[in-house]
């Protein structure tokens, strides 16, 4: 089976404090060389905390950013140039914030539109067909297309922004929370519309979110991504349950469950690290209550290179 | 439309739209008006007074008729300043809108050249560029127009830089457009409105800078007239004839008040915070306007409401957000109330203490008992004095209550003082004790910090400090660990929990977190559509719901280590609050409605502990109260 996405050491670090001339102050490593691969079919979940560098990763997958170092591959071809055009017809990209990812100034019609002219060049026909086909896919009614965005609830926008990312028949939708912006009853709808698309259109999904529930509930496989690097990737029903890497087991504690008694699942002192001033080593070593002296020395590697692969010197289980 | 209405509302802007309406008029009308030539001269019929025969506004030095010269001048005054007006706003707007699209180096070069031009003063810089080209009209205007492209290309450039980091121009890149096109097409038709404020409260000082040119003889050329011109001409009989200066003198200032006053209407017309209604400033605590009386307490508690109204008056609509709710909480206790955004949650916590925005919040009824005191109708000096002493709230977002500019340590003293007489450095000691309970690492040295320069999770721990700051009784938190990473979370929500044990503090704990709920609260509501649909402890709640939407809203949540699997979706959406039929408000996403369901009002019924409201609930309270 081919990968549908391949990435080889992708990284990408900003610049901090820039001067008009000459070096600026530091650099931040906002994503660590990573290398991973989504089957084609499959829904890889990407869980991490705010500032670990999942949007800057999937935007960089798109062509949104451009990586420092790396390659991606998709559907067996390198693609190369930073050009979300060139991107586009492949690989999509879901919104977090439905309504902002909508320009207010256009029809509903105008926006599905775009993709349709401009990446495929269809005529009016074509595309006036190309539409109902997909707003019937998404369960939205053709009437919404001469509306504008600020008519819409979250849930209805977010239904748009898919089917906008469908109207550029790419098979690759990286969603980055999808759904974070709406209430629950609606996610479940959008997350279930999700589900159908990818059975019937052969999808495969990039599944970004914070909310660890959600992604086991719709991943076949989750990467926990800490400071930049991925340092767990396994089966979703595995990795919460059976966690192998310290920051997982964190994680996994410290989200509220019915039932289970409310306890800080760490010391409340700590801190997430210095982007400006990383830890030597295994840069969960400060938080990990299983550190030791080698855990400073190098940066722990992912291992083994298939199956529940963990990037930890002692890990569990 | 809208526009043009919200323009009329503001009456200065309307007369100066009547004012300029006429003037444009009169000087588009000009050519075919009866006037006399302006520029013929007649030296014996030089400086006759107004009405002269002949000459309604009698004549200058030269004996040219003065009204044919005003008329004519303003009609060249009024061209030449919107022209720069015209010519500034595409130049400045254009650098602006490439500077702030492309960024980077683009922007650098740019706005390093813009920041060249504006180190010049102003008039000086004019003066230079007529200078280099040579006096003339067309000069004056290229010079007006060059002083002016600074301050639309800044403010253009401020404008797109926000909007070209929006997610639909990403969106547009996605989808194929180029950048001209994303320009044309994307950013454009958003800094549009931006340009015609900046265009309308700008023209009035190009014409006036136009007519100081003139009036220099820099500008237009004898025996043209302009407005300048005619005044710089008037000069030399300032004393002896002031008539010939008088008349220019007054259409300037009636031009250039006119354009300012309607310039500020537009703006404020096109400002989407004033557009939204928003025209009157907020009073201090919510309007009040009970018509029933006010019912006694049905419970008992440090903070009680029974059945709380609150409405939103936005023109003829009514936005029934909070319908007679009622809520208690005791000391030591954790309610949670619970619901999906719009149920009400917010607007109920903020009229316990009067602050929902006024207009266009009233709260309508009922009644909130904090210990004996009622609260719905205090004066605002008695709200302040309980506000942040007695019941505090934590937000979800804790910038909105901590201000940027300075360091947290001295909101918190502030925060002190506020209340409590007591001196700077003692309060300082407190505020450091403060920021040690909930768990800021090294205390002395992050009290010195400025908000911005703590994570989230440290600035929403800085809320609960400024909360607890007086040791309230009550704290309302809305939200407070939405925003936050769960690991965070969890040392929040333990904090908060060893704080009410150790204090006794009463927490009303707004979330739409089950999870949260579960760990946290010894009760919870469950609200729909501004009302308490279900209410009881707990675990009695999540584990056997009695109300159909509190089980089906369990249920839509995942819940991790459930594996993957379809959730249970509500179809639907909850209903809007200014069109509530009447009885049960789930009843259209309902799977169990009947008839009955919507014909009456239903009640909340109470058993034992628990209460819901729903003719035919999942689980019979009765009974289980009995058992
Ligand atoms: N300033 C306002 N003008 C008009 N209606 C308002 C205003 N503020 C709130 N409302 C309405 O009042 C109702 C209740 O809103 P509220 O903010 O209390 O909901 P909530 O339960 O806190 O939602 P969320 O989970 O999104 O915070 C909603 O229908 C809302 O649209
Ligand atoms: S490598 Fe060491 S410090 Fe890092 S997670 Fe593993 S045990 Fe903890
Ligand atoms: S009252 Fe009727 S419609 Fe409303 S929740 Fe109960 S069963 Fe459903
Ligand atoms: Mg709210």
């Amino acid at each position: 089976m081919t990968d549908a996405l391949r990435l080889e050491g992708l990284s990408r670090e900003f610049p901090v404090g820039k001067r008009l001339f000459g070096k600026p102050k530091g650099i931040v490593h906002a994503v660590r060389p990573v290398d991973l691969s989504v089957e084609a079919g499959e829904t890889l979940g990407i869980v991490g905390e705010s500032g670990c560098g999942k949007s800057t990763l999937a935007r960089m997958l798109v062509g949104l950013l451009p990586p420092t170092t790396g390659r991606i591959e998709i559907e067996g071809k390198p693609l190369d140039t930073a050009d979300p055009a060139a991107f586009g017809k492949r690989i999509q990209y879901v919104f977090q914030d439905p309504i902002s990812s909508l320009n207010p100034r256009k029809t509903i019609r105008q926006v599905m539109e775009a993709p349709l002219k401009r990446l495929h060049g269809m005529d009016r026909a074509a595309r006036e067909r190309r539409i109902a086909e997909i707003f019937d896919s998404v369960n939205l009614r053709e009437e919404f297309l001469d509306r504008y965005p600020h008519e819409f609830s979250g849930g209805q926008a977010q239904r748009i922004g898919i089917a906008r990312a469908l109207a550029a028949q790419a098979r690759i939708l990286i969603l980055d929370e999808p759904v974070s912006a709406l209430d629950v009853s609606v996610q479940a709808q959008v997350l279930n519309l999700l589900a159908d698309l990818k059975r019937e259109l052969g999808l495969t999904y990039l599944f970004i979110s914070h909310d660890l529930a959600v992604v086991e509930a719709v991943s076949t496989r989750v990467a926990v991504l800490y400071f930049g690097s991925v340092v767990e990737v396994g089966r979703a029903e595995d990795i919460f349950r059976a966690p192998k890497h310290p920051y997982t087991k964190l994680l996994a504690d410290s989200a509220p469950v019915v039932g289970r008694p409310l306890s800080a699942p760490e010391g409340r002192e700590t801190e997430l690290p210095d982007p400006l001033n990383p830890p030597p080593g295994c840069p969960f070593a400060p938080r990990c209550p299983r550190a030791t002296e080698a855990c400073t020395g190098a940066m722990p590697a992912l291992e083994p290179q298939t199956g529940h692969r963990v990037a930890c010197i002692h890990p569990l289980g | 439309m809208k526009t043009v209405r919200l323009i009329f509302r503001n009456r200065l802007a309307a007369a100066g739209l009547v004012v300029l309406g006429i003037v444009v008029l009169l000087a588009i009308l000009t050519p075919i008006l009866p006037l006399a030539d302006p520029d013929v001269t007649n030296t014996a019929n030089r400086f006759r007074p107004v009405f002269a025969e002949g000459h309604l506004l009698g004549t200058d030095h030269l004996g040219r008729d003065l009204l044919s010269r005003l008329l004519w001048g303003t009609r060249l005054s009024l061209a030449v300043g919107f022209a720069a007006a015209v010519f500034a706003a595409v130049i400045g707007a254009g650098f602006g809108i490439v500077s702030g699209y492309f960024g980077g180096a683009t922007d650098n070069v740019i706005m390093r050249g813009i920041d060249m031009l504006m180190a010049f003063p102003y008039i000086l810089l004019a003066l230079a560029i007529v200078a280099a080209l040579g006096p003339g009209l067309f000069n004056a205007l290229i010079a007006v127009a060059v002083v002016n492209i600074p301050f639309f290309a800044r403010n253009i450039r401020g404008v797109t830089v926000g909007i070209a980091h929006k997610e639909f121009v990403d969106a547009a890149r996605l989808a194929g457009l180029s950048h001209t096109r994303i320009i044309l097409s994307e950013i454009l038709p958003n800094v549009i409105p931006v340009i015609v404020i900046a265009m309308s409260t700008t023209i009035g000082w190009m014409i006036l800078e136009t007519a100081g040119l003139s009036f220099l003889g820099l500008g237009s050329q004898p025996p043209q007239a302009d407005l300048g011109s005619m005044l710089g001409e008037a000069r030399g009989a300032l004393i002896t004839n002031p008539l010939t200066s008088i008349v220019p003198g007054v259409m300037i200032l009636v031009i250039v008040m006119s354009i300012n006053l309607l310039g500020d209407g537009v703006r404020d017309a096109l400002d989407p915070r004033l557009r939204s209604g928003a025209l009157t400033r907020p009073r201090a605590a919510t309007v009040v306007d009970r018509r029933a009386p006010v019912p006694a307490p049905r419970a008992e508690g440090v903070l009680t409401m029974t059945d709380l109204e609150t409405q939103f008056h936005v023109g003829a609509r009514v936005y029934r957000a909070v319908n007679k709710v009622s809520l208690h909480v005791a000391p030591g206790e954790c309610l949670g109330v619970i619901g999906e955004s719009g149920s009400g949650k917010s607007v109920t916590a903020l009229s316990v203490m009067g602050l929902v925005a006024s207009p266009p919040g009233v709260i309508t009824g009922g009644s909130v008992r904090f210990r004996d005191a009622e609260l719905i109708g205090a004066t605002y000096g008695r709200l302040r004095e309980l506000r942040g002493d007695r019941v505090a709230y934590i937000f979800q977002d804790p910038l909105a209550t901590l201000h940027p500019l300075y360091r947290v340590g001295d909101q918190l003293v502030e925060a002190i003082r506020v209340h409590h007489r007591i001196p700077r450095a003692e309060a300082w000691d407190r505020a450091v004790a403060l920021l040690k309970q909930v768990r800021i690492p090294n205390p002395e040295s992050r009290a010195q910090s400025y908000p911005h320069e703590m994570s989230g999770g440290m600035r929403q721990r800085v809320g609960i400090a400024m909360a607890l700051a007086n040791d309230p009784d009550v704290i309302i938190a809305d939200e407070p660990t939405t925003a936050l990473d769960v690991t965070v979370q969890a040392q929040i929500l333990s904090l908060l929990d060893d704080l009410r044990r150790e204090r006794g503090l009463a927490i009303v704990f707004i979330t739409h977190d089950f999870g949260v709920v579960a760990q946290l609260c010894d009760r919870v509501a469950v609200m729909y559509a501004g009302r308490i649909v279900e209410e009881g402890p707990t675990r009695a709640v999540l584990d056997a719901p009695a109300h159909p939407y509190t089980r089906r809203l369990i249920a839509c949540v995942p819940e991790l280590g459930a594996g993957r699997r379809r959730l249970e979706a509500i179809p639907g959406l909850p209903p809007a609050v200014d069109r509530l039929e009447p009885g049960c408000a789930f009843a259209p996403r309902c799977l169990k409605t009947e008839a009955v369901c919507v014909t009456r009002e239903i009640g909340l019924a109470q058993a034992g502990n628990r209460a819901v409201r729903c003719l035919f609930p999942e689980t019979d309270l009765k009974r289980e109260a009995a058992e």
